[in-house]
């Protein structure tokens, strides 16, 4: 039997009629097509799938959507301003090229977003120490540690 | 993953009435284990219960010496709480290494309880911390309450509320973490309450367990050097794909050796 959800997903309110088995991401990709959450491992390892539930990054590939009944969700989409401006993450990434073929990319972000929040001005162990749910197969990670740490003194020097 | 009916549980005696209403129903907690289980197809309840949406399960109290740290409380909130780092930091410290940032997130120390996984790290730090364990029920020893591989002492329609710690005069938690899990290969909590000392196992046998010859000898000498000859036998001890049992033994001297080595700094 199917079930209402509604929930905010990038500052926009959204309904959906889901079955209780529907995961978050499948949600977020399927019924509301925001492509950009992606399904790396799809057993909670990768990361590819990090969104924020109500500011705090989740693995949303072993979440279910009715979990986040009410809840507010961000997701790679809703980062940047509403006029396209990059948000300072991904100014970073782009910056520190912390990407190759682009896959973890998504998670990584709204993990490094994460990381700065709860520990601003990081350090290199720290970040990747941070970074263990979060898998990139191409970039042996360096432009993307470079990148979360520009960007977390960036967001601490800007709060 | 299997279909399921999906129940929200507004407090603890609706989730009570709904798990003894529906036919072969399990609890949702954070669902870091649950939902990969049912992914997996591994088991295929008929009900969900989610206790997603129940306030007073949440958040953790200092009462006296003990802290209290409500069922639904993810790892991240224990981890970070001002609280438990001033009264019992090896249990910060616990939680804080517990698989990776997103998972505790979500994760919740009473379904790591419930579940009774041979490699959680709770389990350590409910023996070696003196818990006890309030369900909707009763109060459960933490010495009572782990039986076997994902077995508990919790009944049919029992939910966990709480695990009420007991704050010990100093506590140290060692763990082999499985570089890709996250998982204990071995962890070992050692805690002193006074002239008694607690030494508990995770990740090496079928469910947590005290070594209590250890526990003799530290408190006889409460040095690293005590416990030096003391080994686990191999036969009560899980081998598996990571490791044998032998080397699993071996590592729980290491272990415990290192928890005094911290406690004793």
């Amino acid at each position: 039997m199917d079930i209402d959800v509604k929930m905010t997903v990038n500052g926009k309110a959204v309904t959906g009629k889901v079955e209780p088995r529907t995961l978050l991401v499948q949600f977020i990709r399927e019924h509301l097509r925001l492509t950009g959450t992606h399904v790396g491992c799809d057993t909670t390892q990768c990361g590819c799938c990090v969104v924020h539930v109500d500011g705090v990054a989740m693995k949303s590939c072993t979440m279910l959507a009715v979990q986040a009944e009410g809840r507010s969700v961000t997701t790679i989409e809703g980062l940047a301003a509403a006029d396209g401006t990059l948000h300072p993450m991904q100014e970073a990434f782009r910056e520190h090229h912390g990407l190759q073929c682009g896959f973890c990319t998504p998670g990584m972000v709204m993990m490094g977003v994460d990381i700065a929040r709860r520990l601003p001005n990081a350090d290199e162990k720290t970040v990747r120490h941070q970074l263990e749910g979060n898998i990139c197969r191409c970039t042996g990670y360096q432009g993307i540690v470079e990148a979360i740490m520009d960007a977390s003194a960036k967001m601490a020097a800007k709060a | 993953m299997h279909n399921f009916q999906y129940h929200r549980a507004s407090d603890v005696n609706d989730a009570a009435s709904k798990l003894s209403a529906c036919d072969d129903p399990k609890l949702l907690a954070g669902g870091m284990t649950l939902l990969p289980t049912l992914k997996n197809r591994l088991a295929a309840p008929s009900d969900l219960i989610d206790l997603g949406n129940i306030a007073a399960l949440k958040g953790i109290a200092v009462e006296g010496k003990e802290v209290v740290v409500r069922a639904m409380t993810p790892h991240a909130v224990v981890a970070a709480s001002a609280d438990v780092l001033k009264a019992l930091p090896a249990l910060a410290s616990l939680a804080g290494n517990i698989g990776d940032p997103a998972v505790r997130h979500r994760g919740t120390i009473g379904g790591s309880v419930a579940n009774s996984d041979p490699a959680a790290d709770y389990p350590a730090a409910c023996l070696g911390l003196d818990a006890v364990i309030e369900t909707n029920k009763r109060k459960i020893a933490a010495d009572d309450f782990f039986l076997g591989l994902f077995e508990t002492a919790l009944q049919e329609g029992e939910i966990i509320t709480a695990v009420r710690f007991k704050v010990p005069d100093n506590a140290a938690y060692m763990k082999f973490r499985h570089p890709a899990s996250g998982y204990a290969v071995v962890g070992v909590m050692v805690a002193k309450y006074g002239s008694k000392v607690r030494v508990a196992v995770t990740g090496a046998g079928p469910h947590a367990f005290r070594v209590t010859e250890m526990e003799k000898a530290l408190e006889a000498s409460f040095t690293p050097a005590a416990i030096a000859n003391i080994k686990v036998s191999p036969e009560q001890l899980m081998g598996d794909i990571h490791c044998s049992a032998v080397y699993r033994s071996h590592l729980i001297s290491v272990y415990a050796r290192r928890a005094v080595e911290q406690m004793t700094k």
